[in-house]
């Protein structure tokens, strides 16, 4: 219990007049650089951080926390309306939720992510104030023979994702995973696939082959089927807000989604698309609709949604108890912490009691603040929709285009941008599914580089991978994952045939 | 674009409602610092730093700060060549890592076509082995390294990076093959952190910085670190009293662009001594850990020229560079 005396002291630190001021700022500033593709949380706060210089540290930190939150809600936002991710942990959340929306049900999309996410954060706040400590030691046995077999059963959940056709959608993994593999070698400092080009071996950033699969590819492929004087506006279907079904439908999804996306965040390579993939594998398997999904189910949308809030929560685990700064806006929040002479370590709980806990009410303060800002929004929201399709493409278009070149300021990467999008509109064209090319591309260079750690330290014994007990039980459950379906499908085949 | 203007004007309005500028002083109007790596890391933050201190002293009118990110720096450094030529007023940070990555990354540039200015900071590395460890000294690791390279696990940063190379300068020293050492890269700080307090690898390479909290708290015990002699307030011997003829030291360091005056080079040199003498920018290090290594012009030029070679050598050693 005395976690919760401290969050209330915390609360007492962060709830000022000026302090919300900076939350409401915080909290906008995100969702705006959220909507932009490109435009992630950690460079608005690596540029915002000479403000540490002038502002108390509490205030700095809940402007940093609700720009955080921010984005992750204006990603999702731009997802559902538009099919363009603006981080790759809302790829999920388009894939359903752009689908809701061209069938006229954006509101409730976008209702159930913003309530999603903030039930999520609720409880991933709940999770740092009463589990830090425990989750922190659980994450710490994972090994890279541990994280090599979960990413084996994220590689299993893709099936999910892979569309109608197996082999288009295999087709479409292992182009991401080729793509994945360019760039200067982690382990070995090599260049691989760069073809003599210094701008690839950093390898290519997975925001720009969101953007110019989803966005560009998209906008297209819908150029090319558009008829002049046939202007075909979404038509917003039934109410904006959610019914009794779709609440129905997304609490469960929540709580789940929340818990797996908490101690996946709080994993030091854990990172926040995995739990989302998971969470959308396990709503497909359990639904009562499967068939929906692919059409626009709207538990695709809560779970994930939930599971990418709680693992940004997840995150502040080991930044706090350890200083572990697990994802890139944890490392520039890291760097923040340092210019005002404090250093993130073991100690911080017991040396910066006022700031550990002000920060964290106001993690829970900005994800409030997200609530109320932007559910009346929904309405206005929903409207981008009904932009006729010329001007709403072209203006997707300039954004995806500044976006690009607004991270790197390089025009190879416009170039990279477009290529790719014409590489989507292809693909589009032919019927292949798009997100297993993103997938690949982060879950491919994750898997290989556990795989080689866990090789390198047990000197090359494959054994690893069943001794440790982790290991062996995602690796269960991932074998789980694909033998159980078919097991069904043979039962329910000779069932049948008995019958005949 | 909008953002980017939004944010330099808050930061600049916040900077003037703060701090007297004391326009007599100033040595240069208009500076421009360019950074070869994204906003956040260790190049960015020295920018923003030396940003805030020569405004605060007065040292400069205004400034704005350019960021060019990727591989490690070779991306940035064509383009602060191309562009700045001749430029008296412009400035670029830098580092060893830099160096190291033209070597790898076989870049068609290199730092001896710039003009050095200043080493202005720099930082000491460490070994560390977890707290439940049984290696008690660098001896008691280069003994089992010895006995089998392979069975040493090394956790750091990217391969070819400053960790890395103080873990093949080790081995080299103590007569195994560098090649033979089991280095497992980690990205970004956190991970090799978790590693090595999970218990999972031998031992770890990084700056103190990184490790100093966790030293503190007893979860990591340091063994050995790289400068020529103690660190105050760094309980680590270094490797050399141990028996091992290895230092290394990773510095940063502020460029000008090619074929600049001699006038604008003593400028840029004296605006840096300036600098490094104020009080905010002793501060400012104290504040981040960094120690205060300066060193300008022609000793710094021959000191690049030195530490060139030397990391060659070490690359060459890992297979790195030919």
């Amino acid at each position: 219990m005395d976690g919760f005396v401290s969050l209330l002291h915390g609360f007492s630190v962060a709830l000022t007049p000026m302090n919300l001021l900076w939350s409401v700022v915080g909290v906008t500033l995100g969702t705006a650089i959220g909507v932009l593709p490109g435009l992630g949380p950690a460079l608005t706060i690596a540029l915002l951080l000479p403000i540490t210089f002038q502002v108390e540290p509490a205030a700095a930190f809940i402007l940093f926390a609700g720009i955080y939150f921010g984005a992750m809600f204006g990603g999702s936002t731009t997802s559902i309306l538009i099919n363009t991710p603006g981080e790759s942990a809302t790829i999920v959340t388009a894939v359903e939720g752009h689908k809701m929306a061209r069938a006229g049900r954006g509101g409730p999309a976008l209702a159930t992510a913003a309530i999603g996410s903030f039930v999520a954060g609720t409880i991933g706040v709940v999770g740092i104030t009463v589990l830090a400590p425990v989750i922190v030691k659980w994450a710490l046995m994972f090994s890279p023979a541990d994280y090599f077999a979960l990413m084996v059963l994220a590689f299993v959940t893709v099936s999910a994702v892979l569309g109608s056709s197996i082999i288009r959608g295999l087709t479409a993994l292992a182009l991401g995973l080729l793509i994945g593999l360019i760039g200067v070698d982690l382990q070995t400092g090599q260049a691989r696939f760069t073809f003599g080009q210094m701008s690839l071996l950093d390898g290519i950033d997975v925001v720009i082959v969101c953007v110019g699969l989803f966005a560009v590819g998209e906008t297209l492929h819908l150029a090319t089927r558009y008829r002049r004087g046939k202007d075909e506006i979404i038509p917003i279907k039934g109410s904006l807000w959610m019914n009794g079904q779709d609440w129905a439908r997304s609490w469960k999804p929540w709580l789940r989604g929340a818990a797996v996306g908490f101690p996946i965040g709080a994993m030091p390579a854990g990172g926040a698309e995995i739990p989302t993939f998971l969470s959308y594998f396990m709503e497909k398997r359990l639904s009562k609709h499967p068939e929906e999904f692919g059409k626009g189910a709207i538990e695709g949308v809560a779970g994930p949604e939930a599971a990418n809030n709680a693992s940004a929560a997840g995150v502040f685990v080991p930044l706090l108890t350890l200083g572990l700064p697990t994802s890139a806006t944890a490392a520039i929040m890291l760097s923040a912490f340092q210019s005002y002479g404090i250093n993130p370590g073991p100690q911080l709980l017991t040396t910066q009691p006022d700031l550990v806990w002000g920060l964290i009410a106001s993690l829970y303060i900005g994800n409030v603040m997200l609530l109320v800002l932007n559910l009346p929004l929904v309405g206005l929201w929903v409207q981008i929709l009904k932009i006729p399709m010329p001007y709403l493409y072209a203006g997707i278009l300039v954004f995806a285009t500044i976006g690009t070149y607004g991270i790197s300021r390089s025009v190879f990467d416009l170039g990279l941008l477009y290529g790719i999008g014409i590489l989507g509109f292809i693909m589009r064209r032919y019927d292949f599914p798009t997100s297993p090319v993103v997938i690949g591309m982060i879950l491919g260079p994750f898997a290989e580089q556990q795989f080689r750690r866990a090789m390198t330290i047990s000197q090359g014994d494959m054994s690893v991978f069943v001794t440790r007990p982790i290991a062996a039980t995602l690796l269960a459950l991932a074998a789980l994952a694909i033998l159980l379906p078919l097991v069904v499908e043979l039962r329910r085949s000779l069932r049948a045939r008995r019958a005949v | 674009m909008d953002r980017r203007q939004f944010m330099m004007t808050t930061g600049a309005l916040g900077l003037m409602a703060g701090m007297p500028r004391l326009a007599a002083a100033q040595e240069i109007d208009d500076l421009e610092i360019f950074v070869p790596a994204a906003p956040g890391g260790g190049w960015d933050q020295t920018a923003r730093v030396m940003d805030q201190v020569l405004r605060a002293e007065g040292l400069i009118g205004s400034s704005r700060i350019t960021n060019v990110g990727g591989a490690g720096g070779t991306i940035g450094l064509p383009q602060f060549i191309n562009q700045y030529s001749g430029e008296g007023n412009a400035l670029m940070t830098g580092g060893m890592v830099m160096v190291g990555a033209i070597i790898t990354n076989n870049s068609a540039v290199n730092l001896s076509m710039v003009t050095p200015i200043a080493r202005l900071t720099g930082e000491y590395l460490v070994v560390v082995v977890p707290a439940a460890s049984d290696i008690q000294s660098l001896k008691d690791l280069v003994a089992m390294l010895k006995a089998d390279p392979g069975s040493v696990s090394w956790a750091g940063g990217s391969a070819g990076g400053s960790d890395h190379m103080l873990a093949g300068l080790i081995a080299q020293a103590a007569e195994v093959d560098p090649l033979a050492v089991s280095y497992v890269a980690f990205a970004g700080g956190g991970e090799a952190m978790a590693a090595l307090l999970g218990n999972q690898v031998t031992c770890g390479v990084s700056g103190w910085g990184e490790f100093s909290e966790q030293v503190a708290a007893g979860n990591l015990r340091a063994i050995a670190i790289s400068a020529p002699e103690r660190v105050d307030g760094i309980d680590a011997p270094t490797i050399r009293e141990q028996g091992l003829d290895v230092e290394l030291l990773n510095w940063r360091a502020v460029f000008a662009p090619p074929e600049i005056s001699d006038e604008d080079r003593t400028a840029l040199v004296d605006l840096l001594t300036k600098m490094d003498a104020s009080e905010a920018w002793q501060a400012a290090l104290a504040d981040r850990a960094w120690d205060r290594l300066f060193l300008a012009g022609d000793e710094f030029a021959a000191y690049l020229e030195e530490d060139t070679a030397r990391i060659r050598g070490v690359l060459q050693g890992l297979g790195l560079a030919g």
